[in-house]
């Protein structure tokens, strides 16, 4: 920070300030995430191991955590691409292109997990291509991956941009004068610098896809031990009145997305260590 | 998402100066040469980006607005001649009313104790803020249910007392409220950390009290970022589906948002109808991206004239 003070400030509000801050989050987040935590001491081990290792929930990992994994490498790859292309070249249109970027953060996840699902169903404008192919686009594993895809996709931009634009140009025109190519450059010089950022972006698209719900059950199709993803086996707990299975699954993801946004602290510490020390 | 980092104006500083060692300003073609890739690469990466974000991003949204006219201009106005549709914009609306001022309030509010004072427990602080970011939606929603539910902590209470708050209008809007908590704060914050106390000081010294600092010299270092805040958390408000989902019910009329009545036309092969009405949402996240850009644009014109008049004077 720029300036150091004191701990007695002269500027007046910090009672009112505080105070409130304190008592609206205690209201909105607070007592009602404590009510998760009391509902999950109330669960015996036993009774948490036997809901969250059933096989219908261990599948709906799998195809969650799987899912996942491969829409944020997806991800990953093309919006290095496509973080690239915005920071370096210029093309017409490329302000309004820069600006959709963000569409998946803005468009509800209900109406993206209807037009997907619209898109890639067997009669849709791209299922009408594939199906004939033998590839079935909506309702299937792949239908998952691709929602999951579609609302990961700004997190790598938008993490990569501010790295790309603090590159080093010096760097750059050194290692072309000692005589690299561009290619060698960019793997050698770029990628290594920007490659904490990457990974960040990549890890938050995942963390993203993990928790997704709105966005997916149109285009899942919602097929037991296929095409079930892990939010909707808490939903269909939750409509059973099974407080306790929902709860169990429940922690077991909260957990989960915790675990990864230590993981994205780390990452995002050691990206601002490497930016300060370029 | 912008990163105040005083280290890279240092670092830019530095760099002009060790090029300013070099004759003149020669480095710059020539380096500009240096860092241009080959026209055929430009070209390729040009192509995935357009491909990519067309199939990804255009073709999603082309096909909202092709399905919605699939039956023509007059079946598309038709979906919203409807009572059920009319109840959910309008809940939509009720939600977004009461969840946008009072996020608004409090990020206001915590942003002027996080930035303007120095406390032990500051970072825990701004980690907790944060907190609803990282739940899932479905979470979200999760937790009113174990507070509220028929089966919840304060579920007999409540029901000896009639109040209904899950399967109701109020848990839909507690539940929009949560997923909505961080945007304004998270916005405000590392802005005002940025901007200091200095100015609010000097206001103080020449005999402002605390409301007119607030409102005349805070309150406008910090207005476009509060709108950029009000935009994303509207944005969500309104769109909200997962957590909405879990405690509303779906009951037609009464406790649908437009998310969820989207859903329920959609489940009920009303195509025409659901995309009618996904168009609208599509609409507002089409203008909230517009706004966005534009706040980006005035903030980025802001800076530019500042650093200008910064070098005027030096």
């Amino acid at each position: 920070m720029a300036f150091t003070f004191k701990k007695r400030s002269v500027l007046p509000g910090f009672g009112l300030t505080m105070g409130y801050t304190i008592l609206y989050m205690s209201l909105v987040v607070m007592i009602p995430l404590s009510a998760l935590v009391a509902k999950t001491m109330t669960v015996s081990w036993s009774q948490f191991w036997e809901t969250v290792t059933d096989p219908r929930v261990v599948a709906s990992y799998k195809i969650t955590f799987g899912a996942s994994a491969i829409a944020a490498l997806v991800n990953g790859f093309f919006g290095l691409i496509v973080a690239w292309t915005l920071v370096r070249y210029s093309f017409p249109g490329k302000k309004i292109v820069d600006a959709m970027v963000d569409l998946p953060f803005a468009l509800p996840t209900a109406v993206s997990g209807i037009a997907l699902a619209a898109l890639y169903a067997p009669s849709g404008w791209l299922g009408r291509w594939l199906d004939p192919l033998g590839i079935k686009g909506a309702y299937s594993p792949l239908g998952v991956t691709l929602a999951l895809t579609f609302i990961g996709l700004p997190f790598v931009v938008r993490t990569l941009q501010p790295a790309l634009e603090d590159l080093d140009a010096e760097v750059e025109d050194a290692a072309a004068s000692l005589g690299a190519t561009r290619l060698q450059t960019f793997w050698r010089v770029i990628l290594p610098t920007v490659f904490p950022a990457l990974l960040t972006g990549t890890t938050l698209a995942f963390a993203r896809a993990l928790g997704e719900y709105g966005s997916v059950v149109f285009i899942a199709g919602n097929v037991q031990y296929s095409t079930e993803i892990t939010s909707l086996l808490i939903i269909s707990k939750l409509e059973q009145y099974d407080y306790t299975g929902a709860t169990s699954i429940a922690v077991v993801m909260l957990v989960s997305s915790f675990l990864l946004l230590l993981l994205i602290n780390i990452l995002q510490r050691w990206s601002g260590r490497r930016h300060s020390g370029a | 998402m912008s990163n105040p980092t005083p280290t890279i104006p240092a670092a830019a500083a530095t760099a002009a100066s060790s090029s300013g060692g070099a004759p003149g300003r020669t480095a710059g073609p020539a380096s500009r040469h240096a860092r241009r890739d080959p026209w055929w690469v430009r070209a390729t990466l040009i192509t995935i980006t357009l491909l990519f974000l067309g199939l990804f991003l255009a073709l999603p949204l082309a096909s909202v607005m092709a399905e919605a006219l699939r039956k023509g201009v007059g079946a598309y106005f038709a979906s919203f001649n409807d009572s059920a549709a009319l109840s959910a914009i309008y809940l939509t609306l009720i939600s977004a009313a009461l969840s946008v001022p009072t996020n608004l309030v409090f990020g206001v509010a915590a942003a002027w104790a996080i930035a303007k004072f120095e406390f032990t427990g500051k970072s825990l602080l701004i980690s907790l803020i944060d907190l609803p970011f990282a739940i899932s939606p479905v979470i979200s929603g999760l937790i009113f249910v174990l507070l509220f539910g028929l089966q919840g902590w304060m579920g007999p209470w409540l029901r000896e007392h009639d109040i209904k708050i899950i399967f109701a209008v109020p848990g839909i809007v507690l539940a929009t409220v949560f997923v909505t908590f961080p945007f304004v704060a998270r916005e405000l914050i590392p802005l005002m950390q940025e901007q200091g106390t200095d100015e609010e000081q000097a206001a103080l010294v020449l005999g402002a009290n605390g409301w007119q600092t607030f409102w005349h010299v805070t309150l406008p270092n910090i207005r476009w970022a509060l709108l950029y805040g009000v935009i994303l958390c509207n944005a969500r408000a309104m769109g909200e589906f997962g957590a909405v989902s879990v405690v509303s019910g779906h009951i037609r009329g009464r406790t649908n948002t437009l998310p969820l009545h989207v859903e329920i036309l959609y489940n009920e092969y009303n195509f025409v109808a659901a995309f009618a009405t996904a168009s609208l949402l599509a609409g507002l996240a089409i203008l909230t991206l517009v706004a966005k850009s534009a706040v980006e644009w005035q903030v980025a014109r802001r800076r530019k004239a500042s650093a200008a008049e910064n070098a005027a004077e030096h």
